[in-house]
């Protein structure tokens, strides 16, 4: 299972706490595992990623492992801790505003 | 008695305003959404009970709201708003074509009619419709494919599409207008659209009299008078008695002629309420004062300030263009919600006021529904 930690307004449009386990098929990567969260939490829909080219929003970031993959090729896989389910994917909105 | 629901929009949340038919005394529910704008939430007159919010973020884009039981759950529905065809570019403010890039849906208007059809007004300028009760959204595209649209500019806020008005008597004539395009009808359920700005004049765009190009702020229409419409531009407010075909203005008396909302009395089609704002550059209220202006002979010298209740000194807040609404009752309730969080009401045609609340977050906008 892999662990996927939201922020705080995304978690309560999905309706779920801070981090949550989804079951990933095939290579665990940055679009298999959004794909997995969209389809499971169809609220989040167009909230992480553009619907239709899946380019993440310019807000977002998403880190791992201690290192940014925001920009990374989605279908690269992540690291094997990741997928292992022993360290979380985590999606933060960027620190911006007063 | 009746009872009457006002919804609130705020920068950080949505909140629920109940009271009965006196409303004296009221229920605060809220914040829902808690940390998201919410720029406009309104019920369906068909079915009180079917709400509609709009959310927006710069994080997170567009989320669409629904409720089926007058705001006790909520669900969301498609937030999907794909501009059909090729899309152009229009003007941004320093003249440059900008593509066409759907931003936020500014206002849910709700069919009069039929709960499941309502119409959305966006940023980038258009207006989508849902028939199957907000779950999917088709672009009207007659409007931003108008062959004025390549020439339009963004107001300060966007290129917004802010204000859809349905008529009561032909669902198939709809007012819309937009920052800073203008004022444009469609008589044949947005197969065609035609821009209905002659007699405005903005000293703001090269042209005073241009076709289009005026940075209309808001339109209102009392369903009883359908032909009539009342509008807040950036200065001036202005009434047509022939669709928007023409108008002429009505700002009279009035302190100063900036503004954003202009709504009408329940009761009486010639009632007329603005809000006046200091001017572009000074976004609050004159003079420290709080103040709606009412008008019972359709605009021109006869505004009078209304004051009983409301803030008379030391008071710099904006009331935006969706924030004032009205109830059906008699005596006409009034509400109107500020910049700085407060929501007013008065349930005497606007003799008195009083704060239903005083600490919300800034006020996005103000509907009101009116329930058995």
């Amino acid at each position: 299972m892999i662990q996927v930690v939201l922020p705080k307004n995304l978690q309560l449009l999905a309706g779920t706490g801070r981090s949550l386990e989804l079951e990933v098929e095939g290579d665990v990567t940055q679009r298999s595992v959004l794909d997995a969260l969209e389809a499971r939490y169809p609220a989040l829909l167009g909230t992480i990623r553009d619907p239709k080219t899946k380019k993440r929003r310019p807000m977002l970031r998403f880190f791992a492992c201690e290192e940014d993959h925001s920009d990374d090729p989605i279908d690269e896989p992540l690291p094997g801790e990741v997928a292992a389910g022993k360290e979380p994917y985590l999606i933060l909105g960027a620190i911006a505003g007063g | 008695m009746s009872k009457v629901r006002v919804l609130v929009g705020t920068r950080k949340g949505a909140f629920i305003l109940n009271s009965d038919g006196t409303r004296k005394s009221w229920d605060v529910e809220g914040p829902l959404f808690p940390g998201w704008e919410i720029f406009h939430m309104k019920g369906s007159p068909a079915d009180p009970d079917r709400l509609y919010a709009s959310q927006s973020s710069s994080w997170f884009g567009q989320v669409m709201h629904r409720s089926n039981d007058g705001g006790k759950t909520w669900e969301t529905v498609g937030n999907q708003f794909e501009y059909a065809g090729n899309v152009g570019p229009h003007k941004w403010y320093d003249n440059s074509p900008h593509p066409y890039e759907f931003k936020r849906v500014w206002h849910v208007e709700p069919s009069l009619k039929d709960p499941d059809t309502v119409y959305a007004g966006v940023e980038d300028a258009s207006i989508f419709k849902s028939t199957d009760a907000g779950q999917t959204w088709a672009e009207l595209p007659a409007l931003r494919t108008h062959r004025t649209a390549p020439e339009w500019n963004p107001g300060a806020g966007g290129l917004c599409l802010h204000t859809i008005i349905e008529d009561p008597k032909d669902s198939n004539k709809i007012v819309i207008a937009i920052s800073a395009a203008g004022a444009f009808r469609t008589d044949d359920g947005g197969t065609s659209w035609k821009p209905i700005n002659h007699g405005l004049r903005s000293n703001h765009i090269p042209d005073p009299d241009a076709e289009f190009g005026h940075c209309v702020h808001h339109i209102t229409m009392h369903p009883s008078k359908p032909d009539t419409l009342y509008m807040q531009k950036h200065w001036d407010v202005m009434r047509s008695d022939d669709k928007g075909d023409n108008w002429r203005e009505i700002s009279g008396n009035l302190p100063t002629d900036f503004g954003f909302v202009v709504d009408t009395n329940a009761n009486d089609p010639d009632t007329v309420y603005v809000l006046p704002i200091t001017s572009d550059s000074h976004h609050y209220v004159m003079d420290g004062k709080l103040r709606v202006y009412r008008n019972r002979k359709g605009g021109d010298d006869d505004w009078e300030a209304l004051t009983k209740g409301l803030p008379q000194k030391d008071c710099y807040v904006n009331v935006l263009r969706d924030a004032m609404a009205v109830d059906r009752l008699d005596p006409c309730g009034i509400y109107f919600g500020t910049s700085g969080g407060q929501v007013y009401a008065s349930n005497d045609d606007g003799n008195s006021w009083s704060a239903i609340v005083c600490d919300l977050p800034l006020v996005m906008s103000v509907e009101v529904q009116t329930l058995p």
